[in-house]
């Protein structure tokens, strides 16, 4: 929304609202940057892709991978600012909002209940969990009297641990423990071809948040002003509560927690261009493609040619990205 | 017009308002005075159907707020509450673009441009369009917010206290706007008000509140009177006579 330019040119001037970071100019060098790692990553690895079957490697292995890098990247940056423009609060994400928790929960019963179950029925029951718990978490919001901006994320934190304790007791009794660690450690390296498929429906789900996007972003300025402009706010709560149930319990069955991703990207971008859902998107996905791609890159690359999990070094980095935000959001705010 | 019929309101054991009944004629200002606490922004609220009554029937333009569509609600009232607070980094263009919502669902049509323009220059924020709402004064920001319901260019519009905050060179300004909007455009505007000449110098009505009632309703003329505003106010208030309103002296007990 800048065509109409300030007439007073020190105003424009001193706007940060139409600095680099609006032109389209900045969203191809950034996309461009994100190909380049994404490329990049196709050709990292320890198998030698010149020798004899690597072709055939390339597809069952690192092209899977990579798109689901890709995917799973763009999806939790988008659940993380979706979950914060419905509950107003810069500190909410699927990781500490216990959506995640709740995902992985249902994939561990599914797996309990029904053991043969295939790929597809463990996302749906862990997506209709995840659904579940977020909006535990919204109806708790909506009875907090007192919702400043730390209680809000403490009160998800509390629910994803709750959570994580119940799962964890149901797999101790069942003999899954071992299994949980593995699953949930948030790692691409068992995505090949056969596994990683599933995740396509996150593209969809993506889809549909940009269609929602200028209804989030009015919802993003509180039930009294979105009623006041006549949006149906329970009804775009719930549709958004859904998308990210959807992404975050698909994206936990393929490749497990991806922790910080949601918060950081979208607040990042948020510093840097406002909080204008629809041109803030395509940004979001890229900043979630383009951390999530890095840290996956590292994690091959330290001690070739073993492997660390993404979520690990998502964790370090994202908690030192994340220190200096808040700090960074203390000032402004 | 608007119709209040039977409305009341209580807070957990907090009783705020009524019962209240209250007929405002289409057109003109009509400004809600009283102590704090008298249930103003209560009624206010209930009135902009961002709070539901325990009891009675609010009417707007003939619709029923509580069960009207929320869409054709949005382009005949729009309602600022007294305090905002929004988390979301919008620009002073983007948040009052916003306002064409109800007209527009999101995609701005030249018309829509034209009314955020509009809103921008009546406001005197053209030059601040830009400009994060985390970015401006206490004042610019409520002038913003004002310029956001009236670029959504309804009917009628309920502003709570619109001059929070502002300096008196915009107050007067926002006043002679929302009089030149009653006047040419034919709005029918509902205002808090705390400034009681603010009021008699531009309100075709007032109604005065106290403990969650209506006590007075009249012209500036008839509810500007020291018996009525000392009443209303529990304050010592002389009225001058000024040649175009009258003029409400309270500032020191004496
Ligand atoms: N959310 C709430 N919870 C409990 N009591 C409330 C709440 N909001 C208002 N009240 C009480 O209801 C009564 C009416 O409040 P209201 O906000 O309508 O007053 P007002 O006339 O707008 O006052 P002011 O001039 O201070 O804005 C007051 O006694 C107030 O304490
Ligand atoms: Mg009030």
């Amino acid at each position: 929304m800048t065509s109409h330019t300030a007439t007073d040119p020190r105003a424009a001037a001193a706007s940060h609202a139409e600095g680099w970071w609006q032109r389209p100019a900045a969203l191809f060098v950034f996309g461009g940057i994100t190909l380049a790692l994404v490329v990049g990553s196709l050709f990292i690895g320890v198998y030698d892709l010149g020798a004899e079957g690597g072709r055939e490697m390339f597809f069952i292995t690192r092209v899977p991978r990579t798109l689901a890098l890709v995917l799973a990247g763009s999806a939790m940056a988008v659940c993380g600012v979706v979950l914060q423009q419905l509950t107003q609060n810069r500190f909410v994400s699927p990781t500490t909002a216990g959506t995640s928790e709740w995902a992985a929960l249902g994939l561990l019963l599914s797996v309990i209940l029904f053991p043969t179950a295939s790929l597809n029925v463990r996302m749906v029951l862990a997506s209709l969990t995840a659904f579940a718990g977020t909006m535990v978490f919204m109806a708790i919001l909506q009875r907090i009297q007192l919702r400043t901006t730390l209680i809000v994320p403490i009160v998800g934190i509390m629910l994803g641990a709750v959570v994580s304790a119940i799962t964890t007791m149901i797999a101790v009794s069942t003999d899954y423990l071992q299994l949980l660690g593995t699953w949930f450690m948030g790692s691409f390296s068992p995505v090949v071809r056969g596994r990683y498929e599933i995740l396509w429906v996150v593209a969809l789900v993506c889809l549909a948040i940009f269609l929602l996007a200028h209804r989030l972003t009015v919802a993003g300025l509180g039930p009294d002003v979105a009623t006041n402009v006549g949006l149906n706010y329970r009804r775009v709560m719930l549709l958004g509560t859904a998308m990210v149930a959807v992404a975050t319990g698909v994206t936990t069955v393929v490749v497990g927690f991806l922790p910080f991703l949601g918060l950081i990207v979208p607040n990042m971008v948020s510093l840097l261009r406002g909080d204008d859902l629809r041109s803030n998107l395509p940004w979001v996905c890229l900043g979630g493609v383009a951390i999530v791609t890095s840290c996956d890159i590292i994690g091959r690359l330290i001690r070739m040619p073993f492997e660390i999990p993404v979520s690990m070094i998502l964790g370090v980095i994202g908690a030192a990205v994340f220190i200096a935000l808040v700090l960074r959001l203390r000032r402004t705010a | 017009m608007i119709k209040l019929a039977d409305v009341a309101k209580s807070y957990g054991d907090v009783h705020a308002l009524g019962p209240v009944d209250l007929d405002l004629p289409r057109g003109g200002i009509t400004a809600l005075v009283g102590p704090n606490g008298a249930g103003k922004s209560t009624m206010l609220t209930i009135i902009g159907r961002l709070l539901g009554a325990d009891a009675g029937t609010v009417h707007v333009a003939g619709m029923d707020v509580t069960t009207a569509k929320s869409r054709q609600l949005a382009k005949t009232l729009a309602i600022l509450r007294q305090e905002n607070h929004f988390v979301a980094r919008l620009t002073v263009r983007q948040l009052v673009s916003l306002g064409r919502f109800p007209h527009s669902q999101g995609r701005l049509t030249t018309e829509c441009v034209a009314a955020v323009d509009r809103a921008l220059e009546f406001l005197d924020l053209t030059a601040l369009q830009a400009r994060y709402l985390d970015e401006l004064s206490g004042g610019q920001r409520q002038r913003a917010y004002v310029a956001m319901v009236l670029a959504q260019d309804t009917e009628y519009a309920l502003l709570d206290e619109p001059l929070n905050n502002l300096d008196m060179q915009h107050a007067v300004a926002m006043m002679a706007q929302l009089r030149r909007a009653a006047d040419e455009l034919d709005k029918t505007v509902v205002l808090v008000i705390h400034d009681i000449n603010f009021a008699a110098a531009y309100a075709d009505r007032i109604v005065a509140m106290t403990n969650g009632r209506i006590r007075y309703v009249g012209s500036p003329r008839e509810v500007m009177t020291p018996d009525v505003l000392s009443d209303v106010f529990d304050t010592p208030v002389e009225v001058i006579d000024h040649p175009t309103h009258p003029l409400a002296v309270y500032y020191r007990l004496s």
